[in-house]
């Protein structure tokens, strides 16, 4: 039952998460275009990163359906891996390997899951390493550098592997100020090159910079779903203008 | 700052190992009586022949109980029911009972059990008419099977349990986020097993496998009461014989001391080797 259209890079239907008695996500639906950029707001505990963890099957989500170019993810589903190799992911603690030089860290996949041979994974790593300019640190062991260049490193490793598409999970919410930028810019490039994002974050800058599109979450509901422009400008719920205003008097 | 530097060296003198001086003190006349006493003499000849048998026995079981430990390690942290089970089910067991009555039980319930279960079995494929499996099968007898053997597997599987602990702490010590890292870049479960959480693991628990090799070391004088001729054995003969407790069991505990106190420093120079490149 692919899609007609054949642009719907993710659907999720229905979608019901529960961590016990708590109700993560409660009913969601959504779609994601090719070559968008979605960005998920919302204040902590309201299920954004759930949300996302349920698109790679992270979380196997209790209740309801998401499909990944029109074909379902099911967990112990043959394609399980082969789709999440197509998905990339950034999180909020780097989770670079702790063992492997950053070098190593974006050869690993490439070698194990994509089957590439050792020189060709090390090309396709220096030019991933290049792009977010830290080729000069492929050598260096994750702790030897900083934060920011570590989630660099991180966004390289997901790059590597062509992702069709890119998750973000709160990608510069533990870092320092100073190094926020430099994560953020390149993320702005991807979003230049036309990559299909989703992207839970805090930086409201970004969101209105990067998105083609904004839900704001809470208690495991969208709750509104807008163009940046519409939902900073002209939110319709009380919920979501009480939340931008919490955002923008802490600014 | 002459002050700061005499303080400095008093701190020195605060870290100096004269414990170990002791010890080598004590091995160093233990060593001189062996060379000068014609009875320490005796009894540490009648010794030295079981130093090897007490290695190899060690080396060997210890040997499959990292194979045993890393196996039922992995089993009690996965997420199946039946594997997770079988694992804690021998962890609890071997726990629960003393290691001098699982080594008797081990080597004269367990591996003759077994022996009879395969001349058994044997028989059935003679009547059924496969002679050529039958025949090997049905001949063996417990007697082919030495006791060195039977201690090696009692060690084996105890220490197993032990190990597996290890193991299980050492890939429960690794963050999540390393194995969410690794699935979510499509890597199997065992894939991200072998080439992300173990690695990490293993190092971590470094330390402590080289801990356990000394306790077994030590643990493995209990096989004597299998007429193993061990060291202990060979002491505890010496002394039945002669009646020179003294020279026996002094020869025989300074033996071990200097075997353990030499295998502790080497694992106290690997740890500190890795915790210096874990740092760079």
């Amino acid at each position: 039952m692919a899609n007609p259209n054949g642009n719907h890079m993710i659907e999720i239907k229905n979608l019901d998460k529960w961590f016990g008695d708590l109700h993560a996500l409660n009913n969601v639906n959504l779609t994601v275009q090719q070559g968008k950029v979605l960005v998920i707001i919302g204040p902590s505990g309201s299920g954004k990163s759930t949300l996302l963890r349920c698109i790679n099957f992270l979380e196997t989500p209790t209740g309801g359906e998401v499909r990944f170019m029109g074909n379902l993810f099911a967990e112990n589903g043959k394609n399980l891996n082969s789709h999440r190799a197509e998905i990339g992911m950034v999180f909020q603690s780097f989770n670079l390997y702790a063992h492997l030089s950053v070098l190593d860290n974006i050869i690993l996949a490439l070698r194990v899951v994509k089957k590439v041979d050792r020189k060709t994974a090390k090309d396709i790593a220096m030019t991933q390493l290049e792009k977010v300019g830290i080729a000069d640190k492929a050598n260096k062991m994750p702790l030897q550098i900083s934060g920011g260049q570590q989630q660099r490193a991180a966004i390289a490793r997901a790059l590597a592997m062509r992702p069709k598409l890119m998750l973000f999970d709160e990608p510069t919410s533990a870092l320092d100020p100073e190094m926020i930028k430099e994560v953020l810019d390149v993320m702005m490039l991807l979003v230049k090159e036309g990559i299909t994002m989703v992207i839970v974050t805090h930086e409201m800058g970004f969101a209105r910079a990067a998105a083609d599109e904004v839900i704001f979450m809470d208690y495991g509901r969208i709750v509104e779903r807008n163009t940046p422009h519409g939902l900073f400008n002209n939110p319709k719920s009380d919920r979501t203008k009480l939340f931008l205003s919490q955002i923008l008097n802490n600014n | 700052m002459e002050k700061s530097e005499r303080k400095s060296f008093k701190e020195q003198n605060k870290e100096f190992p004269w414990w170990l001086v002791i010890i080598g003190l004590v091995i160093i006349v233990t060593l001189l009586l062996i060379i000068n006493t014609p009875t320490f003499n005796e009894a540490f000849l009648t010794m030295q022949v079981g130093i090897s048998t007490t290695i190899t026995i060690t080396l060997i079981a210890y040997g499959i109980s990292l194979l045993i430990g890393l196996i039922v390690g992995l089993g009690r942290v996965s997420s199946r029911v039946i594997a997770k089970n079988l694992a804690t089910f021998y962890i609890e067991i071997i726990r629960g009972i003393p290691m001098l009555v699982l080594i008797f039980f081990t080597a004269l319930v367990v591996i003759p059990g077994a022996i009879r279960l395969l001349s058994l079995i044997g028989e059935k494929f003679i009547e059924i008419g496969w002679t050529f499996v039958g025949e090997p099968l049905a001949g063996v007898n417990i007697r082919m099977v030495s006791m060195s053997f039977r201690a090696i597997v009692a060690l084996s599987i105890t220490y197993g349990a032990f190990s597996a602990e290890i193991f299980r702490a050492g890939i429960q010590s690794v963050h999540p986020g390393q194995m969410q890292a690794a699935r979510s870049q499509g890597m199997s479960y065992r894939q991200a097993m072998s080439h992300v959480i173990l690695p990490q693991a293993i190092r971590n628990v470094l330390p402590a496998i080289g801990n356990d090799f000394i306790a077994m070391l030590k643990d493995s004088s209990l096989v004597s009461v299998l007429a193993v001729r061990d060291v202990t054995h060979l002491a505890r003969l010496y002394a039945g014989g002669s009646f020179r407790f003294t020279e026996a069991y002094s020869t025989l505990a300074v033996l071990y001391l200097s075997m353990t106190i030499l295998l502790s420093l080497v694992v106290k120079y690997i740890e500190r080797r890795i915790s210096i490149n874990g740092e760079s």
